[in-house]
């Protein structure tokens, strides 16, 4: 290397020196650290003791992990699909020349604004059995609402219903993809005839295709991660556990229970489910996303 | 596009019922945070905070309302306070009468004569406001009963719901410091050292640099929960667990989000400019400071938002490491608050709940430009 190129080397170096050691104290030794600990009984008071697998095969026994797996696969499952489509929907409606767009715009990304605790107050409220404003409504339908925050069936519809409620960001998203859909294929397609449906189906959804699978993997990533939202409002996980989520476990394993070991190789059982999710989605949807590039 | 008139007629229908059921929550938060608890669990639920008048002795008086009766009524006299009083579904024991809403058989009462209240039904239990001063008021005494019909509404929304839900909070200002305290030390922190990195990665040409980048970018599929406890117990061993120090600390470190979204805006601007710089004898430091920065304000702008944003709406962080209430920030103080108060007391919660989301709101009605921008472009760059 000559002189110039040793310097630009020192130069770059000093520059990412911050991002450096944030990687080094932040990531590379917790991920260290993190496998350590999961092959290990640690309750942060003594130091750690190494104890094999034994986490990982307590973890594959533990009703309460898998309780947790599930209702979490179940909210990702539901919520995903749900979200996708209503966003997309809100963005396509919005897409068109219609008076008040910005005003819908607002209205729709607000609510995505709210901090996390402050809407998991709105829906303990709205969702109350006795009091609450969605029971009342669906009364004026003739239909009795449930106990949405007690009956085990429909504590964790509540928490799906908020994250819908929060799809504001991903319409902004599509939103902006949309605007850069050219045009001159819609006039195209009006020439041939093509109705509403055919040009959404042939034209708009190829054509934002990356962005959907964009929003698809961080939707995968974030809804296996969902804590705040059910630790609110159903604190221990709810009745029989029906709204016990796999971060809170995870959680209450590290901080109440100081299962730091256990804690750690739950963490890791969720990266590999995440992962392979994250695998599954991109090659399910490789055939159908169309990069305006290629 | 071109649409058919019943196609636009049908997105205007959507949109409308769409985006009135995503605004009514939040309408909700606010109506609830004015009212006077007794209203905050009346049904059918109003919408607009009020005062009830109702007409006793002669006047129309403020009044606090209670429940709402319905069924057989009754002229009876009180000896007790010398007046012919309207009581309304009570049952008849041994020739006398029994009010609602007590136990007590000394409240038996004669009956002088009993009406049909079919014409004026329903009827509504009312307390002067003068005699129940309390939040919940007592049942035992001064109940009027009156029509339903006779009552009055003005629209009065009660703003020192607010001042109540600080006082009930208990430490308000205090959380309130703390999560302006984390926001500013968050804010400058993630901005100046992920523009300091992104400025390596993207304006100096050094090898490996591409490589290294490959790594910044590999760290963001590392999910939190697999480093929480780690750098928890890091932490711990700083003996910083109880202070707010583990909540900034880390953003002087720039994430690889915000290098990654940054180079991205380094690179568009022409090389030429750090170029013509260097041959002027700039050394990078003030090619950074002094050129490349001021020209990026929009993209820093972006990351500070969502930082602030991210530091003011989080939750865990806190949970995890605040110890002490004294130390809380506003969203794990409202939460606390919840988990003591709540169930009952919702017009409080409600206000708390308001000036928690409010100042986020706000902000984001005077920067919407680059909130939108920003959203757009973590979707589109990536």
């Amino acid at each position: 290397m000559t002189r110039r190129e040793w310097h630009d080397l020192g130069v770059g170096l000093a520059f990412i020196s911050p991002w450096v050691i944030g990687f080094l104290f932040f990531c590379l030794y917790p991920v260290g650290a993190s496998i350590y600990y999961s092959f290990c009984d640690y309750d942060v008071l003594q130091s750690p003791v190494w104890i094999g697998a034994l986490n990982y095969s307590d973890m594959f026994q533990d009703p309460v992990f898998w309780k947790a797996l599930w209702n979490t696969l179940y909210f990702a499952a539901v919520s995903l699909p749900l979200g996708l489509v209503v966003a997309l929907m809100i963005a396509v409606l919005l897409n068109q020349e219609v008076k008040g767009r910005s005003l819908y715009r607002t209205i729709f990304f607000l609510p995505s604004l709210v901090p996390v605790v402050a809407s998991a107050m709105i829906w303990l409220w709205i969702l109350n059995g006795k009091f609450g404003l969605l029971n009342y409504a669906l009364s004026y339908v003739g239909i009795k609402g449930p106990n949405w925050l007690t009956d085990q069936y429909w504590t964790k519809p509540s928490i799906i219903l908020m994250a819908v409620w929060g799809v504001g960001g991903a319409v902004v998203i599509y939103l902006a993809a949309l605007q850069d859909v050219p045009r001159s294929l819609y006039e195209s397609a009006d020439i041939d005839g093509a109705s509403s449906w055919t040009k959404l189906r042939h034209i708009t959804i190829p054509l934002i295709s990356p962005v959907i699978y964009f929003n698809l993997i961080m939707g995968i990533i974030g809804s296996l991660q969902v804590f705040a939202q059910p630790f609110i409002m159903f604190g221990g996980g709810g009745t029989n556990r029906s709204a016990l989520f796999y971060a809170v476990y995870l959680y209450q394993n590290a901080f109440d229970y100081n299962q730091m070991g256990y804690a750690c190789a739950m963490a890791w059982i969720l990266f590999i489910i995440i992962l392979a999710l994250t695998w599954v989605a991109t090659k399910s949807t490789r055939k159908h996303i169309f990069y305006a590039g290629d | 596009m071109k649409k058919s008139i019943p196609g636009t007629i049908m997105s205007y229908i959507l949109l409308l019922v769409g985006s009135v059921i995503f605004i009514i929550p939040l309408i909700w938060m606010i109506s609830t945070a004015l009212k006077p608890i007794e209203q905050t669990m009346s049904m059918p639920p109003t919408w607009l905070p009020y005062r009830a008048f109702a007409p006793i002795d002669g006047a129309q008086v403020a009044v606090k309302e209670g429940e709402l009766i319905e069924g057989p009524s009754y002229v009876i006299y009180d000896p007790s306070i010398n007046k012919e009083l309207i009581v309304a579904q009570s049952r008849i024991e041994d020739g006398a009468l029994m009010i609602p809403g007590s136990d007590d058989t000394s409240n038996k009462i004669k009956i002088i004569e009993t009406v049909d209240a079919s014409e004026v039904a329903p009827w509504i239990k009312v307390i002067p406001e003068s005699v129940a001063k309390d939040e919940t008021p007592e049942y035992k005494s001064n109940w009027y009963v009156v029509p339903k019909a006779q009552m009055s509404r003005k629209f009065a929304p009660r703003w020192s719901n607010f001042s109540n839900a600080i006082k009930y909070m208990k430490f308000f200002p205090m959380y309130l410091k703390n999560t302006l305290i984390l926001c500013f030390l968050t804010v400058v922190g993630t901005v100046f050292s992920s523009a300091i990195a992104a400025y390596g990665f993207s304006r100096i040409d050094w090898r490996g640099r591409d490589k290294v980048f490959l790594v910044a970018l590999a760290t963001m599929m590392v999910p939190f929960p697999v480093v929480m406890v780690p750098i928890y117990c890091l932490f711990r061993w700083l003996g910083w667990i109880g202070t707010l120090r583990p909540l900034w600390v880390g953003s002087f470190f720039a994430g690889a989000f915000n290098v990654f979204l940054l180079r991205q805006f380094f690179r568009s601007l022409p090389k030429d400019l750090s170029d013509a710089a260097r041959i002027d004898g700039c050394n990078e430091w003030r090619i950074f400071w002094q050129i490349i920065l001021p020209l990026t304000r929009p993209a820093l702008m972006v990351v500070g938002l969502f930082q602030f944003m991210g530091t003011w709406n989080d939750f865990l962080g806190p949970l995890i490491y605040l110890t002490d209430q004294k130390d809380f920030t506003l969203a794990l103080g409202l939460q606390f608050f919840q988990s003591q108060h709540g169930g009952t007391e919702w017009h409080y919660l409600m206000a708390a709940s308001t000036l928690v989301g409010m100042p986020i709101i706000i902000l984001y009605f005077f920067t919407q430009r680059s909130f939108i921008e920003g959203i757009s472009m973590t979707g589109l760059k990536g």
